[in-house]
């Protein structure tokens, strides 16, 4: 336990990604097998059923530490966790435990489900009263579930992957799997034995660049098929050996997230890899990104969250077809293979292809690109006809060309009352981006955001202010937004020395811890050309700029 | 009667006819320490202990009519009897006790009973009445030895120094920073300190307390020390351009509030180090109960809670609403931030 604790507070002192991950990756070395395997267990944020009850341990708090419930409570509400509180009420006594994760976990915590109230009382407090701090503080978040070590788990399996050598897709792909949290589960997640793994991982994805209007006279319309935009989340659907994986641009997989596709490829043919963008989908259009992102991050998909929220996989791409590797063939004889497979969108379906965007102007391509809004789409796809399915991204062959030219993600640090009909609500917030480990506001954005969303937003606000500044609230840093706006420019007069034009925010990344949010050098990677000198600070502390 | 009554002005004796750092001008003002929340300019008089008059000079300005006293030493006002005690707080913060018709009230201001080689140890005055702070009044607050600190903040300037890393301490610019350079070991490396520091120093050494040496931030020894030195700053100088000199940095805060993580999670802190100027919940029932004091009034904190407490098991306690703020999280005094 005192290892794990140690990578804890390792983890827990700094904010530079690398040093978490060296942290992680010198505990994957030096750990044995079976608590690296409770580590990764937990670190993957796995949780083991609760044996007690939130009220059974305040109660036992009360009782080990000698103050009454009211003032444990009192306390809980400056700390804003429990296990945490408890960790600093109870003090240690003269005995301490010196025992391996693997062996806390299995004699002090799993057997207390099967036992009586009192027999839990007894090993919970005793152990309490053994532990040091942040050790106490590790067992109870071990007992309560909720452990959250400020460590996202891409960098948990970037580590493991460092540690063992063994590619990160591959690891992503056994960790989703059931595996047995003991020494041998271990040993089989990290084996550098692959051949069995590669069947189920997914071809890089190949990506698109950022369309330059004024370049289109260099460019033959005809040459291009033109497409939509999907605002969804861009996946690979796999199905070799009758065994279905959907994985996301992030290497992540996500098939557990989306039950209804793993139903409706049961019926595709085997040794098959479309790509595409899974959407929410209902009544023959797509919904808001909004509600995609609340059937994310789920550990049960429950039945009334798909019928409110059903999802459809839109495919764009044929990359693999009885085991043959597509990805050289042309993209126009790809597609065609690929609709002599799949249906066109039709009522019910959950797989479906959808035609081209006819265009033989680049006016007219345009003109899509100003409907896109009225299809709830982000903008078209601009893709040569002859291309090859790349790796990464390369020049010359597909575009992205969004409505919103620029978007970033940022952190809510800010916010005030808005007016009117609102006026009770927090609306009008200040976003900021990381600068080194500093978060700098860049910009103020009131508009886009659903009423429900505002709702959940205001109530994050008032539970989560650390200062206020007049009519302003700061807010703790957690929630993360994609911000839209249509150009940026150097900006003195702001503290982050850029300035955006209309900003608004465009989505609720819920999906994204801020560890994720944009940093200042990719915002002023955005500035134009002739802007190169990097903007620098203002030294005075402007802490509300309004931006434009 | 109530020997001390609470005005909108602040903390009155109306049998002596003056106020306890109060928050609007008034005639006579008793001020227990220099810092901004209780002390304010535009008084007519100040009266505090002896040790503190000099730095209480920079708080409210160098022209300020103030007069200091040796600690216990009683002076007479209006029959009143006022004398100030050690509360170890920071150089020359005192306790207020005031006597009156055998009555005796104190007022503690804000004070620690731990040990602080920077400043006078705080002194247990037996009282009828007893006002007491209560900042760090919940039992989660239960302070380590301090020297077990020193050793930390060390340990995590040399390792910074093999990083090529400046080590940033964020502390109060007056008692705190005066404080970390009483328990650190200067030997580790070259000190420097913000001008907020810089200005308070003089008058702690010629009180003759031990501080390691440091020396103003300048720009050359900025660009000579910084990746080795430990730079002691007030929290508002985070993310100034000042700062950014001393890149790449550690940055780390010492104060009590570091005892809950998410404090310190939330202002990107790489280290949070418990070190308070105020009682701890132990401290404090314990000072309270050595007293002897029949009645207790409790402010600056959580009074309510400690009032809860103080009356369950079986005591005479009630909340005086003052406007004294503590040690904020954020560091709000304008003063300090303009300072450099
Ligand atoms: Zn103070
Ligand atoms: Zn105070």
């Amino acid at each position: 336990m005192k290892r794990f604790s140690q990578l804890f507070s390792e983890i827990d002192r700094t904010n530079r990604t690398n040093e978490k991950v060296a942290a992680l990756v010198s505990y994957f070395n030096e750990a044995e097998a079976a608590d690296a395997a409770w580590a990764l267990y937990f670190l993957t944020e796995k949780r083991l059923s609760r044996p007690v009850t939130g009220r059974q341990l305040l109660q036992w708090a009360s009782e080990a530490s000698g103050f009454d419930p009211w003032l444990l409570e009192e306390c809980y509400d400056r700390v804003g966790d429990f296990a945490e509180t408890v960790a600093l009420l109870v003090s240690e006594g003269d005995k301490i435990l010196d025992e391996p994760l693997s062996r806390m976990v299995e004699e002090y915590i799993l057997p207390l489900t099967d036992m009586g109230e009192s027999s839990k009382r007894s090993i919970i407090v005793d152990t309490w009263m053994q532990l040091r701090k942040t050790e106490r503080l590790l067992f109870m978040k071990m007992i309560t579930g909720g452990f959250r070590m400020g460590v996202a788990r891409t960098l948990v399996v970037r580590a493991l992957a460092e540690s063992c050598g063994v590619d990160k897709a591959i690891l992503s792909h056994r960790l989703m799997g059931a595996w047995q949290p003991d020494a041998e589960g271990f040993q089989r997640i990290v084996s550098t034995n692959t051949s069995d793994d590669l069947g189920a991982l997914p071809y890089p994805f190949y990506l698109a660049y950022p369309w330059e209007p004024e370049k289109e006279e260099s460019f033959d319309v005809s040459e291009y098929r033109i497409e939509w935009k999907w605002d969804g989340i861009r996946s690979q659907l796999i199905k070799r050996e009758g065994e279905v994986a959907l994985w996301s641009r992030g290497e992540e997989l996500i098939t557990d997230q989306f039950p209804e596709l793993l139903l409706a490829a049961a019926s595709l043919p085997n040794g098959l890899v479309l790509d595409g963008e899974i959407v929410a989908w209902s009544g023959g259009e797509v919904m808001p990104f909004g509600e995609l992102q609340s059937r994310l991050g789920r550990k049960r998909v429950g039945a009334a969250l798909m019928q409110a929220i059903p999802v459809a996989f839109v495919t764009y791409d044929l990359l693999e077809v009885e085991g043959d590797d597509l990805r050289t063939v042309e993209l126009d004889r790809r597609i065609k293979k690929l609709s002599e497979l799949i249906p066109p969108q039709q009522l019910g379906a959950r797989i479906f292809t959808v035609p081209e965007l006819k265009a033989s102007s680049w006016g007219n391509v345009s003109k899509w690109r100003e409907k896109a809004a009225d299809f709830k789409t982000e903008g078209v796809m601009i893709k040569r006809r002859s291309s090859a399915y790349g790796v990464g991204r390369k020049k010359g062959d597909w575009f992205k060309w969004k409505v919103d030219p620029f978007t970033i993600d940022a952190v809510l640090v800010y916010a005030q009352q808005g007016h009117g009909r609102r006026a009770s609500l927090y609306t009008d917030y200040t976003f900021a981006v990381w600068d080194g480990k500093e978060l700098v506001p860049v910009a103020k954005a009131y508009s886009g955001l659903t009423d429900k969303e505002i709702r959940k937003v205001d109530a994050f606000i008032k539970k989560n202010t650390t200062g206020r500044k007049g009519p302003v609230r700061m807010v703790k840093p957690e929630l993360v937004f994609e911000l839209a706006f249509e150009g940026i420019r150097v900006s003195s007069r702001h503290r982050s020395g850029v300035a955006f034009r209309f900003p608004r925010i465009s989505r609720f990344r819920t999906d994204k811890p801020i560890e994720e949010a944009d940093t200042l050098e990719t915002i002023c990677a955005l500035l134009p050309p002739q802007a190169i000198s990097q903007p620098t600070r203002m030294n005075q502390l402007e802490l509300f700029p309004d931006a434009g | 009667m109530a020997l001390l009554t609470l005005t909108t002005k602040g903390l009155y004796c109306e049998a002596g006819d003056f106020f306890i750092d109060p928050w609007e001008s008034v005639e006579r003002a008793v001020i227990t320490h220099a810092h901004s929340d209780h002390a304010r300019p535009g008084m007519k008089a100040y009266l505090t202990a002896m040790s503190g008059k000099g730095v209480l000079h920079e708080r409210v300005g160098a022209t300020a009519k103030i007069e200091g006293i040796p600690f216990g030493q009683t002076v007479e006002m209006g029959g009143v009897k006022v004398s100030l005690h050690p509360a170890g707080h920071l150089l020359g913060s005192s306790q207020v006790r005031v006597e009156h018709k055998g009555e005796i009230w104190v007022f503690s201001g804000d004070y620690k009973t731990q040990p602080d080689p920077s400043c006078e140890a705080f002194e247990l005055v037996r009282c009828n009445t007893f006002i007491t702070e209560s900042t760090f009044g919940l039992p989660i607050y239960q302070w380590d030895d301090s020297r077990v600190l020193y050793r930390e903040v060390e340990d995590w300037w040399r390792a910074n120094q093999v990083l090529g890393r400046t080590s940033v301490l964020f502390a109060y610019a007056l008692g705190k920073a005066q404080r970390v350079l009483a328990g650190v070991d200067p030997e580790v490396g070259p000190i420097l300190v913000h001008g907020s520091v810089n200005r308070f120093l003089p008058h702690y050494e010629a009180a003759g307390m031990p501080l390691a040496k440091a020396e103003y931030a300048t720009p050359e020894l900025i660009k000579q020390h910084k990746g080795r030195c430990l730079l002691i700053a007030p929290s508002s100088v985070q993310g100034t351009t000042w700062l950014k000199r001393f890149q790449p940095c550690s940055l780390a805060f010492a104060s009590g509030w570091m005892t809950v993580r998410g404090n310190r999670r939330r202002q990107a802190l790489d280290r949070g180090f418990v070190l308070s100027d105020h009682v701890d919940w132990p401290s404090l029932m314990e000072t309270i109960k050595a007293t002897g004091a029949e009645s207790i009034g409790v402010t600056h904190g959580y009074a309510d809670v400690v009032v809860r407490y103080l009356k369950e098991q079986g005591n005479e306690a009630w909340v005086l609403k003052t406007e004294f703020e503590g040690e904020s999280i954020q560091e709000v005094d304008s003063r300090e931030e303009n300072a450099e």
